[in-house]
């Protein structure tokens, strides 16, 4: 670690790796919170308004350190990507504001008017609220997304005298194609993990015997809208995305399926480490033809290996390419076989019986933020080496004048400092789910009265 | 288009000073006005519906900078390294520990994070001004628009300078104190009785430490940037702004009793102050203390005007929505906040 660019890219990777645990929490929680909102307003039932507002205390401290943890991202573009900013601002600049402007305003004005008005503005007042909360955070997510899609496949853009990228089409930025497909696939994985986290939670309840009635709808809500969300995560997001992939970043879905040659009709990997010095996968387990047919259709389809592409376009480790793109898939086809099984079962009415059911769905609560992460490892460091892909290296990017000892300095911070957050959050998490739904008023303002 | 953004992006710098300026200030007013575990709980309900969304305003400002002034944005943000990672650590401490204090039950930790909320809020107030100072007296930037500045030196503001130095760091002690007197003036008006009465005396003694400080800042920012005399000499109508600040600083203590009123004066101060410096350095966006055909100016900084027009389209909406948004909830939250147990909160 000689160079800043390596700990400018540590940093901005633990930054953004931590900073995405709590984003996918709550802009999967917005949802299920309209869904427990609407169920409320629909039946007139106050046992849905009480796990609204269950949740919505969960949402509260998920969204407050996703707000203080993301701050530090928008900063480091202009304190460790100088150049990277100076050139791309134009473009991705507008994006990033357009978040703050249309996004961060509706939701933190809105959240406040959730969390500390429920009475002041009614029942439809309050779940208008707890609409345009998910609308804000959903927004924010097609900006973030639209950023990172211009950094991954860059439109609508054209090169200025001063060597700054300018933009040239404003809705061409916004509807990237790459983006299209990118944002339903990144929010469906966060209402994955909205699902499990709400599933997971109504699990123990019933395993613990305790607040069972509100552990049944958890598991209810959770497993019916989790059995949708992840078909659609596979398809036609997933495929969608694979195929952006193909198109666009060939060398990327090489070293992501660990094909290092060239084929006619290419093998799908399914277990193997692969063995770059040597140029093969070993001890492959493998469905003949199979990625042929899933990039191109057809089974005999030329797949295009990384020896076809000079070394140094080869994403940046290789290894890791392959591996976090595995560990997503694998938890993908894990996450539909759990939620249809369980869907069949909460069909059956034989769910809540099942003990055995309940308890993998309790254990797999770690799982859907795994294949998130694994997900954005897979397109970022599938992305190296550019920063912007084909007309930006990473290495061109980093602050020319912020030395190695600075940036070790901020990161040891981020790292202190998030460890300090990370263990403040799981206190606050386990004490709200030990106290249950019925809870209700936070204990400071029960204190006061 | 380039002055316009100017415009804007100082406006929302503003807007920003003046709302969590008055959270800012409410944290740490707290430790000195409220006495009792439940006076502290009442000044964070004061701040703690809107205290978010106040913030917003500064990553909002932060992403128009960036899109409207690549340049700088790029040029700054990395310069100033240290201490906007250390702004980052102490936003980060400050909404965590607001946070926290309210869904802890044990006093002892309560009064613990009340303490960070404290500091870290000061601390906060003091680093917006000594950047504000930073880019008033001017950073070395060299001759390819590069600079990177330690946190300090020799504490002279001339030669090589760091971030904190006499001059930056009177900056820092004029924001604490003016934005402790707009967080005093703001508990006073949202809070009754002896609590209310506490605020209003601080903010009686904080006047004259502003008046002091806005004096003896004033003059060495002339002495110190000779940039800002040749603006007001060549434009002497941009005098409307410190004649702005001053007339409110005086109100603030001719409205002592009308509490919503000398808020008001109090925010009028803080948009004349900002926007004098903002009218000072004009066209400049960073002087250079180095030499002034290095500074970063509106034009050489601003991203091509394709997407500076677009960009005025959204914004203009965007901001229009934000209006909406805030009014709305500030008139939800409107009045005296109580302990009365009829408000939900979680």
């Amino acid at each position: 670690m000689q160079s800043a660019l390596a700990v400018d890219r540590l940093q901005f990777a633990f930054t953004i790796t931590f900073h995405y645990i709590f984003p996918q929490i709550t802009m999967g929680l917005a949802l299920l919170i309209v869904v427990l909102k609407t169920m409320a307003l629909r039946t007139g039932n106050e046992h849905y308004n009480r796990a609204a507002r269950f949740w919505a205390k969960m949402f509260g401290i998920n969204f407050a350190v996703g707000v203080v943890t993301g701050i530090p991202m928008e900063f480091q573009f202009g304190t460790n990507w100088s150049a990277f900013s100076k050139a791309a601002g134009g473009v991705i600049g507008q994006t990033l504001a357009m978040e703050g402007v249309f996004s961060f305003f509706l939701e933190s004005s809105f959240l406040g008017l959730f969390l500390f008005g429920e009475k002041r503005l009614g029942r439809i007042g309050h779940w208008f609220s707890a609409m345009m909360i998910f609308v804000g955070s959903w927004l924010s997510g097609y900006f973030i997304v639209a950023t990172d899609a211009w950094m991954q496949h860059p439109v609508a853009y054209s090169l200025g005298p001063s060597g700054t990228f300018e933009l040239k089409s404003f809705w061409g930025l916004l509807l990237n194609p790459w983006t299209l497909w990118q944002y339903p696939h990144t929010m469906i994985g966060a209402v994955q993990t909205g699902c499990f986290v709400m599933a997971t939670i109504g699990a123990f309840y019933i395993l613990a015997g305790r607040h069972e009635d509100y552990g049944r709808t958890f598991v209810r809500v959770g497993v019916i809208v989790g059995v949708i969300a992840s078909i659609l995560q596979l398809y036609p997001t997933g495929d969608g995305q694979g195929v952006m992939i193909a198109r666009y970043q060939p060398v990327t879905l090489a070293a992501m399926e660990g094909l290092f040659h060239t084929e006619r009709g290419a093998p799908l990997a399914i277990l193997g480490q692969p063995d770059v010095a040597n140029q093969r996968l070993d001890n492959p387990l493998t469905i003949p033809r199979g990625l042929s047919f899933l990039t191109y259709r057809a089974w005999t389809a030329e797949v295009k290996g990384l020896e076809q592409f000079p070394r140094d376009a080869w994403p940046d480790p290789i290894e890791l390419v392959y591996y976090s793109y595995h560990i997503m898939v694998g938890l993908g086809t894990i996450f539909i076989a759990i939620f249809v099984i369980a869907a069949f079962l909460l069909w059956r009415e034989a769910l809540f019986r099942r003990r055995g059911m309940l308890w993998v769905i309790m254990l797999a609560m770690p799982f859907p933020f795994i294949a998130n992460m694994a997900g954005w490892i897979t397109a970022e460091v599938g992305r190296q080496p550019w920063l912007v892909y084909g007309i930006l290296r990473t290495s061109e990017g980093p602050s020319p004048l912020v030395s190695v000892g600075s940036a070790w300095f901020t990161l040891i911070g981020f790292m202190g400092l998030y460890t300090l957050l990370g263990i403040l959050y799981l206190f606050l998490v386990y004490r709200e789910i030990d106290r249950g739904p019925d809870a209700g008023v936070v204990a400071s303002s029960a204190s006061v009265n | 288009m380039g002055t316009l953004w100017f415009c804007l992006v100082a406006l929302m710098l503003t807007v920003y000073v003046v709302l969590d300026g008055f959270d800012l200030g409410a944290g740490v007013v707290q430790l000195f006005v409220a006495h009792s575990e439940e006076e502290r709980r009442l000044v964070s309900r004061t701040i703690g519906p809107v205290w978010d969304a106040n913030q917003v305003w500064l990553i909002a400002a932060g992403g128009t900078l960036f899109f409207a002034f690549p340049g700088l944005y790029a040029t700054s943000f990395s310069g100033f390294y240290l201490p906007l990672m250390i702004v980052l650590w102490l936003l980060i401490l400050r909404g965590v520990s607001f946070e926290f204090s309210r869904h802890l039950t044990d006093a002892t930790w309560v009064s613990f994070w009340d303490a960070v909320f404290f500091l870290a809020s000061l601390l906060l107030a003091v680093f917006y001004g000594a950047a504000l100072g930073n880019v008033v007296r001017g950073v070395p930037l060299d001759n390819q628009g590069r600079f990177f500045e330690a946190l300090w030196t020799n504490f002279q503001p001339a030669g090589e300078t760091g971030i904190l130095d006499w001059y930056t760091i009177l900056a820092g002690v004029a924001a604490l104190v003016a934005l402790t007197l707009h967080g005093a003036l703001w508990v006073s008006l949202k809070t009754e009785r002896e609590l209310q009465a506490r605020a209003q005396d601080l903010a009686a003694k904080l006047w004259w430490a502003v008046a002091l400080f806005t004096i003896v800042i004033t003059w060495s920012s002339f002495k110190l940037q000779p940039h800002l005399q040749a603006s007001y000499s060549a434009h002497p109508w941009g005098y409307i702004f410190p004649v702005t600040a001053v007339t409110a600083l005086i109100l603030i203590i001719v409205f002592r009793g009308n509490e919503s009123r000398a808020f008001c004066a109090s925010c009028a101060y803080l948009v004349g102050m900002l926007a004098s410096v903002a009218f000072g350095l004009y066209p400049d966006l960073l002087p250079a203390s180095t030499n002034s055909a290095s500074s970063l100016t509106v034009d050489n900084s601003k991203a091509a005007n394709y997407g500076l027009k677009i960009g005025l389209v959204w914004w203009t909406l965007g901001i229009i929505l934000a209006t909406v948004y805030f009014v709305m909830a500030y008139r939800r939250f409107a009045g005296k906040v109580s302990v009365s147990s009829d408000e939900e909160e979680y």
